[in-house]
């Protein structure tokens, strides 16, 4: 069976939605039950975007929960929100960057991604929530990389689509420079 | 052709109106439910099937339009959110008065008031009991799915017309905003002119070329003749109670405790169900499709056997009223909410359930 | 009386019965002009012979049951919206002659935005529009419309516009508006006037059905109940009061 319970949370801006909508995508091409909700619900707001989705072999049941398999960080208010939200021996992402707390938790799997570092690097800011998201697929398989390019090519429009190969790098750069803490 | 693609409920809602042959949609901008308006202005259906949107200048002018547009025997609909629905109170009245068919959809946000734009269910007395003036019922939708978003869509024009009745789909900001998957349908093709004759003749005004005149009309001064008009509806909204009752349940027959929920406390609510039972709990599921007519009589034959009800709802305690009303038996029944935009966790949802069953031991 | 009809020879013929006016007796007051504009409408929809291509919408008021009188299709909307109804039907059936029948109560002062907005939208429409400065039907009170100084139930020491402002000149507002293509007023207080009016209202229709954006007509009408005089006091009242504020021309025709 398969099942992954997942918040994306950051800013508004950080490109959460889109990162979950690219992910909730490459699950419809996999034929999976999808759900994507966004920014909803109880302690989830000021400031801050952050999007829910489900992917499962079998009908989703709430696209609302509050304990989640992968929790995907992208700022110190989400943090503080969802950390305590991961299930015991579910995965919690962060870049290190904008974090002066960092997460605390000893039964959960914990990574870190230089991501805004790498972005500058690459000279292309807009590559951030492309590379969390190559780090994501690194650390939690459930989707194929194969997918997350189908997606990336169906949900751009067509004049966007030279930069796929961009994506794709980032997303690949994304898996190479996560790491376990 | 069928197709599936990933939408938002609010897109599904404007592809199934262009899919489904509306002839046109009258909407005013309110989140959080734009998408429809923004959707279906990105579509151009008016190039392609011939449904003509249009932006009003309120909310009152859009329930009009359709007045207008149902009096003429077309397809038509309107959406908006809990206060642009309040605003909307009128229209529906005449729109009842008059027997019109047509379809509002209404993307429920917290109230009262401005209140806030996260979802709520707050609005269900106003859609079961109140809708406006008068002595008149809608029949009520509730989906619980985007892909329901999209189907009830086809469901409302054919119940609309069925009975000449406005048909309301009560929906919540979550479902209106959520992602989901949606089998879309090919498409049908609008009525013709010649068509609507055919079928709505007796009453649709089309101009009088071949018949005596129609007049689209609420009023009648002769208070004989208004009660007449008054027990006509009434017979009507009688045989919609007896023939158009939608329910979905899921393990009810061994159940001990019955969850009673709609709209996305139906599918939280689902989880508790799933949560309940991986602890022995025999939790069942009883989610009412429409709202109006209400499954009455099932849960009254439930109360006969299980041990409680509990309502979940995202509001101070609204529907729980008319499952309390269905049931005959002395069997408690309790409500679990909440409002101001929140939604309930599964996960508290089940320690209120869990409570609650402690409670009647 | 049956022998009436061979009586009158064909050439010596000179006024007969609207056609497309049904056989119920008019409920309107001896003396309201609508009984008159109501004959005009009909008149002018069987010289154009759109008697079954034509939809009315009528409003809330006096003039809500027009629809007993002409023998055309006909919508009764809700108080001030039949601008709204008009937009979507007209948008519907655009090859049918749409126009609203409305009283000044339900156009100046309830729907108010629904006209502005149908004006500013340019709905190919003809928006015929009865200032009697009171609202008649629910027995005299105060319009929009109301001269300065005039009494009714709900100003009964007289319009003053400390209390209750100036009277609304409507069809003034919409002829600034880029949807609108003729603006004109008249009255039906003298048979030469109504002869005039209802050029005017042809020539309204007829650019309806040629698509032209919104065809605006308000008629200065009596209100001899609503007024408390008899019908020939209202027509002079009309000419020496009413005429004075809402002069009667084309305000707009291109």
């Amino acid at each position: 069976m398969m099942k992954e319970e997942l918040i994306i949370a950051g800013f508004g801006g950080q490109g959460v939605l889109s990162m979950g909508k690219i992910l909730a995508y490459s699950g419809v091409i996999q034929d999976l039950e999808v759900s994507w909700m966004p920014s909803y619900g109880p302690e989830m707001r000021g400031g801050t975007a952050n999007v829910m989705v489900m992917i499962s072999d079998k009908p989703i049941s709430s696209p609302v929960v509050h304990e989640f398999d992968t929790a995907i960080i992208l700022n110190q208010q989400s943090m503080d929100k969802f950390e305590s939200m991961v299930k015991p021996g579910g995965a919690l992402i962060y870049d290190e960057n904008g974090i002066v707390k960092a997460p605390t938790r000893s039964d959960i799997d914990i990574y870190t991604i230089d991501a805004v570092a790498e972005t500058v690097k690459m000279g292309n800011s807009k590559m951030f929530n492309t590379l969390i998201l190559g780090g994501y697929l690194k650390v939690r398989p459930s989707i194929a990389i194969e997918s997350v390019f189908m997606a990336l090519k169906r949900s751009l429009p067509e004049r966007a689509w030279k930069l796929l190969p961009d994506n794709e790098k980032a997303i690949k750069r994304g898996m190479e420079i996560i790491v376990k803490r | 052709m069928e197709e599936i693609k990933l939408m938002k409920g609010n897109e599904a809602v404007a592809i199934a109106a262009v899919r489904s042959g509306c002839d046109g949609y009258f909407g005013y901008p309110i989140t959080p439910q734009s998408e429809i308006l923004e959707t279906l202005m990105a579509e151009k259906p008016w190039e392609t099937t011939g449904m003509i949107v249009l932006q009003a200048e309120s909310e009152v002018a859009s329930i009009n339009m359709v007045y207008g547009g149902a009096s003429c025997g077309k397809r038509v609909m309107t959406s908006s959110s809990s206060p642009g629905i309040s605003l909307m109170s009128e229209g529906l009245s005449y729109i009842a008065g008059a027997e019109l068919p047509c379809v509002i959809v209404n993307v429920q946000r917290g109230g009262p008031g401005l209140g806030t734009i996260q979802p709520s269910q707050g609005d269900y007395f106003q859609a079961v009991k109140a809708a406006g003036h008068g002595d008149f019922d809608l029949i009520v939708l509730a989906p619980s799915s985007v892909q329901e978003m999209y189907d009830f869509v086809y469901d409302a024009f054919d119940l609309a017309f069925k009975y000449r009745n406005p048909v309301l789909i009560l929906s919540d900001g979550a479902i209106g905003q959520m992602m989901e998957k949606v089998v879309i349908r090919p498409q049908t093709a609008r009525k013709t002119n010649d068509e609507i004759i055919e079928e709505c003749g007796s009453w649709a005004v089309t101009g009088k070329r071949g018949r005596t005149r129609n007049i689209s009309t609420s009023v009648e001064l002769d208070s004989v003749e208004q009660e007449k008009f008054n027990e006509k509806l009434q017979a009507k909204y009688k045989t919609i109670r007896e023939t158009e009752v939608r329910f979905e349940e899921i393990n009810c027959e061994d159940a001990d405790f019955v969850i009673v929920a709609y709209g996305l406390c139906a599918r939280i609510s689902s989880k508790v169900m799933e949560m309940g039972r991986e602890e022995g709990i025999k939790i069942g599921l009883l989610r009412p499709i429409t709202l109006l007519p209400f499954p009455t009589e099932r849960l009254n034959e439930l109360s006969k056997r299980v041990k409680g009800f509990l309502v979940v709802e995202m509001n101070a305690g609204q529907m729980v009223q008319d499952v309390r009303l269905s049931v005959t038996t002395d069997v408690p029944v309790e409500h679990y909410g909440r409002m101001g935009g929140i939604i309930p966790a599964p996960s508290e949802t089940f320690e209120a359930l869990k409570r609650f069953i402690n409670k009647l031991k | 009386m049956a022998g009436l009809k061979v009586e009158i020879k064909k050439e010596n013929l000179v006024y007969k019965r609207t056609e497309l006016l049904t056989d119920n007796t008019m409920h309107y007051c001896p003396g309201c002009s609508h009984g008159t504009i109501n004959k005009l409408v009909a008149e002018v929809v069987a010289e154009l012979g759109i008697e079954e291509s034509t939809i009315g919408i009528t409003p809330v008021g006096c003039s809500a049951f027009a629809y007993n009188y002409i023998d055309i299709d006909w919508i009764q909307a809700a108080h001030g919206r039949a601008c709204a109804v008009a937009s979507a039907v007209k948008r519907l059936h655009p090859e049918k002659m749409v126009f609203t029948y409305q009283g000044d109560g339900d156009l100046a002062a309830i729907g108010t935005g629904e006209s502005i907005h149908a004006c500013n939208r340019g709905e190919n429409i003809t928006i015929i529009y009865v200032n009697n400065a009171t609202y008649g039907m629910t027995g005299g009170q105060m319009s929009p419309t109301t001269l300065m100084g005039m009494k009714t139930t709900t100003s009964p020491q007289g319009r003053d516009s400390s209390l209750h402002g100036y009277p609304f000149k409507i069809a003034d507002m919409v002829a600034h508006l880029d949807g609108v293509s003729y603006v004109t007023r008249q009255s039906v207080h003298t048979a030469a006037a109504t002869r005039k009016a209802k050029k005017a209202l042809k020539k309204a229709f007829e650019k309806s059905l040629a698509n032209k954006g919104v065809s605006f007509i308000e008629f200065v009408a009596t209100c001899s109940s609503g007024w408390k005089m008899s019908p020939v006091a209202s027509n002079k009242w009309l000419e020496d009061n009413m005429l004075q504020a809402y002069p009667v021309g084309d305000l707009k025709d291109i």
